[in-house]
């Protein structure tokens, strides 16, 4: 207990420097409690409310309470220390009401959504929660698929996206998908294809403004050179990986690379004026927005990459 | 309009003498009657109060008397039932559900008497899946429709209520799908699942679930009788549940089972008559269901309380078998931080200025 020790000190003092010292009597505990014991009795809290089940989830199994104090703090240290990931433009993300986060996918697993998230979480200054849309295939794996959702996640179709933007939450979408995060490092940032606008329609329904995040440093953690099709056809995931590193290292090819990371937040896109409900039914608009949403995302990668000094620094 | 003379199926069961009771307790209804194959048990009798009895099969053609007879305007059809167990194999479960439904529309089709009818379904129509949807609304069309036991009964019986709505469109047709009920009388597969010492769990799922008490769900059914809200309403409380949280809540340990070894165990609680789980509750087990529930309480007006309330009240009626309480956790708590204060090193005095 290294904060006990700072109280003997005033044993050295000269006795007329000492402040007026009651001793409580010792059945009552003594003194105030130090910093350690107040962190214990957070601890503990947290362990008590966790083995009775004393907390909410929301309607999409969102655990606000063990996404804060579990699941999230062990990723700091990768943020901050492994890709020092640096964030611009924050203050285009709103502090209230729903946003239509979009972003470019990358990096053999998805890091990128979780570091998006982060930034947001820590540095954005309303600390807010990113819910993010994810494939089918997360929500059917055991022990991902609960993960996915206690840390707010969802699946990734119109109606949950129209529900959480209703209920103004900060919504995260990769609409490049396994096209995005599985492709060979050869084709480094450049975007696939943008799905099939089904974000653009959730936003115009909604009304809500769509925010274009460009991730750069995503790409190099885990340089995809090979794809073992067959393998990966066998296990039923879209793709399977070959790095440098991986399956030749084996479990040390789970080791991402440390590039260094920007992620920029673009000018909105306002989608409130554009028509609402009806819009949404305009396949030409929606393309058009589309399109909008994926050119400045591509040029704005474009921009950090040329600013960039190599990809590790 | 109110209704006149209410008949109501399944009394015999624990919702249906409850529902049946309620009305009977409304004197504004002329005549209750109930309607099962088998007669109340005597601690069911004392629910049903003024309810006439006929102990008539659905199947049978006897029903269309009964309704003629009495000139019976509204139907409450709450004998669809969920558990092979109860009713005798799933065969007749089967028969009971969807030829029943079907006898007892054809003498609703035919009574001219007939202003409403009341179907108590489930929410199980619209299947487990992790492709769907967080939240069911009424109008989902679910990625995979259920495919046996008591949630595909439950398909083919909204069918049929479906065709008899376009036949006869004068008649008030609401069609509740319930979740699944919890409360500290009712018994049911989950309850029972509940019950256990040790609480089973697929290794890997955490699926999110969504309860009504039973005492809401009495109350849902006799508004829908009392009052008109003519339409297909989910009904369960708002808010969810993880099952993992269920379970601490309840104080009782969790057994994950793998995958690959469900079936094993569910087959072997069934054969040991611990619970009754189809394959169908073991989806639910792995991926959950939550519907939407703003529809009913938009037209009710009134919804049932929240999941969690609905479970807490079904915690505090069984306490037998827990481990840790809410009391014990905090004692321990408390006990870990005097010890820690107790061992405070000396000196440490309060200033007092």
């Amino acid at each position: 207990m290294p904060e006990a020790k700072v109280i003997p000190l005033h044993a050295d003092l000269p006795t007329d420097a000492l402040p007026v010292v009651q001793v409580v009597p010792p059945a009552a505990p003594a003194g105030e409690p130090s910093a350690f014991e107040q962190k214990l009795a957070g601890g503990l809290n947290f362990l008590r409310r966790r083995l009775t089940g004393e907390y909410e989830v929301d309607d999409f199994g969102f655990d606000p309470d063990l996404t804060e104090h579990v699941l999230l703090p062990p990723l700091r240290p990768l943020y901050e220390k492994w890709f020092r990931v640096e964030t611009r433009g924050l203050d285009n993300v709103p502090d209230v009401g729903g946003a239509l986060v979009v972003a470019n996918h990358s990096g053999t697993i998805p890091m990128d959504a979780v570091m998006t998230a982060l930034a947001l979480l820590d540095h954005h200054p309303a600390h807010r929660h990113l819910r993010m849309l994810g494939a089918d295939l997360v929500f059917t794996l055991p022990v991902i698929a609960p993960l996915a959702r206690k840390a707010g996640n969802t699946l990734a179709c119109n109606a949950d996206a129209e529900r959480l933007l209703t209920q103004g939450e900060l919504v995260g979408v990769w609409p490049e998908g396994f096209k995005g995060i599985g492709k060979p490092f050869s084709e480094r940032y450049k975007l696939q294809r943008f799905g099939r606008g089904g974000f653009v329609s959730a936003a115009l329904r909604t009304g809500v403004p769509i925010i274009p995040c460009s991730i750069v440093g995503a790409e190099e953690i885990y340089p995809m050179v090979g794809n073992m099709k067959t393998l990966a056809r066998l296990l039923g995931v879209p793709y399977l990986p070959i790095t440098p590193t991986f399956p030749l290292l084996g479990p040390f090819g789970a080791v991402p690379l440390p590039s260094k990371w920007i992620i920029e937040f673009g000018e909105p896109i306002e989608t409130k004026d554009l028509g609402g409900a009806a819009a949404a039914e305009d396949p030409m608009l929606v393309f058009n927005v589309t399109d909008q949403v994926r050119e400045t995302i591509q040029s704005t990668l474009y921009t950090l990459l040329m600013q960039r000094r190599s990809v590790f620094f | 309009m109110s209704s006149r003379v209410v008949l109501v199926t399944g009394v015999s069961r624990y919702l249906g003498g409850r529902l049946a009771g309620a009305l009977a307790a409304d004197p504004s209804i002329e005549r209750v009657i109930g309607v099962d194959t088998v007669p109340p048990r005597p601690e069911q009798k004392r629910l049903l109060g003024r309810t006439e009895f006929v102990r008539a099969d659905i199947r049978n053609p006897l029903i269309a008397k009964v309704v003629a007879q009495a000139e019976v305007d509204t139907v409450v059809h709450m004998n669809v039932i969920a558990t092979p167990l109860g009713a005798g194999g799933r065969t007749a479960m089967k028969e009971i559900n969807v030829i029943g439904t079907m006898q007892l529309l054809a003498a609703c089709q035919k009574a001219p008497s007939m202003r409403k009818l009341v179907v108590k379904s489930t929410t199980a129509v619209y299947g487990s899946s992790p492709r769907d949807p967080a939240l069911f609304t009424e109008s989902v069309e679910p990625r995979a429709l259920p495919k046996s036991g008591y949630a595909k009964d439950a398909v083919e019986v909204e069918g049929y209520v479906r065709g008899f709505g376009r036949r006869r469109p004068d008649v008030t047709l609401s069609l509740l799908r319930f979740t699944n009920f919890i409360g500290p009388s009712i018994e049911t597969p989950l309850t029972r699942y509940f019950s256990l010492p040790v609480v089973p769990t697929v290794l890997g799922f955490d699926p999110r679930i969504q309860l009504c008490h039973e005492d809401d769900g009495i109350e849902v059914l006799s508004r829908a009788v009392q009052e008109d809200h003519p339409g297909i309403f989910n009904v369960g409380g708002s808010g969810v549940l993880l099952l993992s949280q269920a379970i601490r809540r309840l104080g009782k340990p969790a057994l994950p089972v793998p995958s690959p070894a469900v079936s094993l165990v569910a087959r072997a609680f069934r054969s040991a008559g611990l619970v009754d789980f189809s394959p169908e509750q073991m989806r639910y087990l792995e991926h959950g269901r939550v519907a939407d529930v703003s529809r009913l309480q938009a037209e009710f007006g009134w919804g049932p309380r929240p999941t969690a309330q609905a479970f807490d009240d079904f915690v505090s009626a069984t306490s037998s078998g827990r481990v840790l309480s809410h009391e014990v956790a905090e004692a321990a708590e408390q006990k870990v931080l005097d010890l820690v204060a107790r061992h405070r090193p000396a000196g440490q005095g309060v200033p007092v200025a």
